[in-house]
């Protein structure tokens, strides 16, 4: 059997803020239909990991390959490569001067280069995805936080992209709005979205997560199935930051 | 005469208003198209700074930052006189009108190139890159995400800035424009007597009072919850 090629494969990254050595020489490979949670202390390099793949943050290093596109090939269209890697961020990140339905559709019209009329459909339909169908007129002024992550998770998927990034999606939630979201990126998983997502949300990792990968210090420390890393990791460093949030 | 007449016949003498409120109503029309022209090519050669300003290249910004702090700084006086009286040193003769709208054109385009810059960066990092992540250009995201929210927080300082500006047209008078105040100014050596200047300070009210109440509105509609 041939080993299909992981869609995503980010390999050898290095990441220097100046002085400040971020990533020291990470490999991610994710396969296709795979959700890969990414847990790690503050400061660890997670979100950087992250940004690197759309290229968001630009690695001083190694190499990402998307989908089989080169993001770091100066000759790769990266505006066209970024609508195939869809990105959530911990503070939603909508535009606040459109509505929900605008939100959704801006990248669809001037980009993708759909008309209106396409892109309110296809708008609708990936509002309606996230359970808001009813507040596609709505500015993200008056919907709450858990409504206004899903428009942002909304505004991703009408691009429909072949990989996810979230970045701490829930941790600026409050926590009754929290099983929204989680919902949302549950039935994603189902539709057979590949997905990286770091967050501290151990019991929708435990669920729905194929493989936890366990960073600190801009290195990954180890990785391993959820069962495996929250149950018996194999380095102290895991232990003691999972004792550390299981006590949360 | 009493006091009252006096008054009345200094500041109000209708002989003299009738005689002169044509030419005040003629420089009424200069103003207009004077500030006109100032708060127009003012603007866009300030919002023109701040864009180019937000592509972040070190030496022009450098460039920008100088040539605005030089603006701000000068009293447009200044600026007018310089160019009025020091440009035809190099063969260069603007007119009086010319000098006072570059004059006021480049003062205008120095405060509104750092209140649209303001709007721009008071706009969040992660608005750049939600919108570059779902594949906008840095152009298109400026234009429908950035620029939409900063106009937004720059209207108020930005209207009061322009009519703040605008009223130094009164400056051109200085340099033989023809505008309200200098129309005024000629009409009270030649009749003896201030009542065209009341006459100017009416149109300098009909013209500046509408501009004023109507900053106000576009600031209470722009006043919009995030
Ligand atoms: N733009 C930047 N300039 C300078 N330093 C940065 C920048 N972005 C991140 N860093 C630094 O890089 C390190 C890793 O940051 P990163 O945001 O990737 O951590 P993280 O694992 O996501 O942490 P958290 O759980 O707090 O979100 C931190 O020390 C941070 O201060
Ligand atoms: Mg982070």
């Amino acid at each position: 059997m041939i080993e299909p090629r992981p869609i995503v494969e980010a390999r050898g990254i290095h990441k220097h803020f100046a002085a400040l050595h971020v990533l020291k020489g990470v490999d991610l490979l994710v396969a296709e239909r795979e959700l890969v949670f990414v847990i790690g202390p503050s400061g660890s390099g997670k979100s950087t990991l992250l940004r690197c793949l759309n290229r968001l943050e630009e690695p001083s290093s190694g190499s990402v390959v998307v989908d089989g596109i080169d993001l770091l090939d100066r000759r790769t269209d990266l505006n066209h490569a970024r609508q195939r890697i869809g990105m959530v961020f911990q503070s939603f990140n909508l535009y606040p001067h459109m509505t929900a339905l605008g939100n959704v559709t801006l990248a669809l019209r001037k980009v993708a280069g759909k008309s209106r009329a396409e892109a309110d459909e296809i708008g609708h339909a990936a509002l309606a995805r996230v359970g808001l169908a009813d507040r596609a007129d709505h500015r993200p002024g008056q919907l709450s936080g858990g409504q206004q992550q899903r428009v942002a998770i909304a505004r991703s998927i009408a691009l429909e992209p072949r990989v996810m990034l979230f970045d701490e999606p829930t941790s600026a939630l409050d926590p009754e709005l929290v099983g929204s979201v989680l919902g949302v990126m549950r039935s994603l998983r189902e539709s057979g979205m590949t997905m990286v997502v770091v967050s501290h949300e151990m019991g929708f990792a435990r669920a729905a997560a194929d493989r936890v990968v366990f960073m600190d210090h801009g290195l990954i420390v180890e990785q391993g199935a959820p069962a495996e890393i929250f149950e018996s990791p194999a380095h102290e460093r895991t232990r003691a930051f999972i004792g550390q949030i299981q006590r949360h | 005469m009493s006091n009252w007449d006096r008054f009345v016949e200094t500041f109000f003498n209708a002989r003299v208003m009738a005689r002169y409120w044509p030419d005040i109503v003629e420089g009424l029309w200069l103003t207009i198209g004077l500030a006109a022209l100032i708060v127009v090519t003012g603007l866009i050669a300030g919002l023109v700074l701040a864009l180019v300003r937000a592509l972040g290249v070190r030496v022009l910004n450098w460039a920008i930052i100088f040539v605005v702090d030089v603006f701000r700084a000068l009293p447009p006086l200044v600026i007018i006189v310089l160019i009025y009286f020091g440009l035809p040193s190099i063969d260069i003769a603007p007119s009086g009108f010319v000098s006072t709208w570059i004059s006021l054109g480049l003062v205008l385009m120095a405060f509104s190139e750092e209140i649209f810059w303001a709007g721009i960066t008071a706009v969040p990092r992660g608005q750049w890159e939600a919108a570059r992540s779902t594949g906008l250009g840095f152009g298109e995201t400026l234009a429908y995400v950035v620029l939409p929210q900063a106009l937004r927080i720059t209207i108020p300082p930005l209207t009061n800035r322009t009519i703040a500006i605008t009223k130094g047209t009164a400056l051109g008078s200085v340099v033989a424009v023809t505008e309200i105040l200098g129309q005024a100014s000629s009409a009270v050596s030649n009749s003896y007597n201030p009542s065209p200047l009341t006459l100017g300070a009416a149109a300098y009210l009909l013209l500046f009072l509408p501009v004023v109440v109507f900053g106000r509105w576009v600031e209470s509609k722009f006043a919009w919850r995030r």
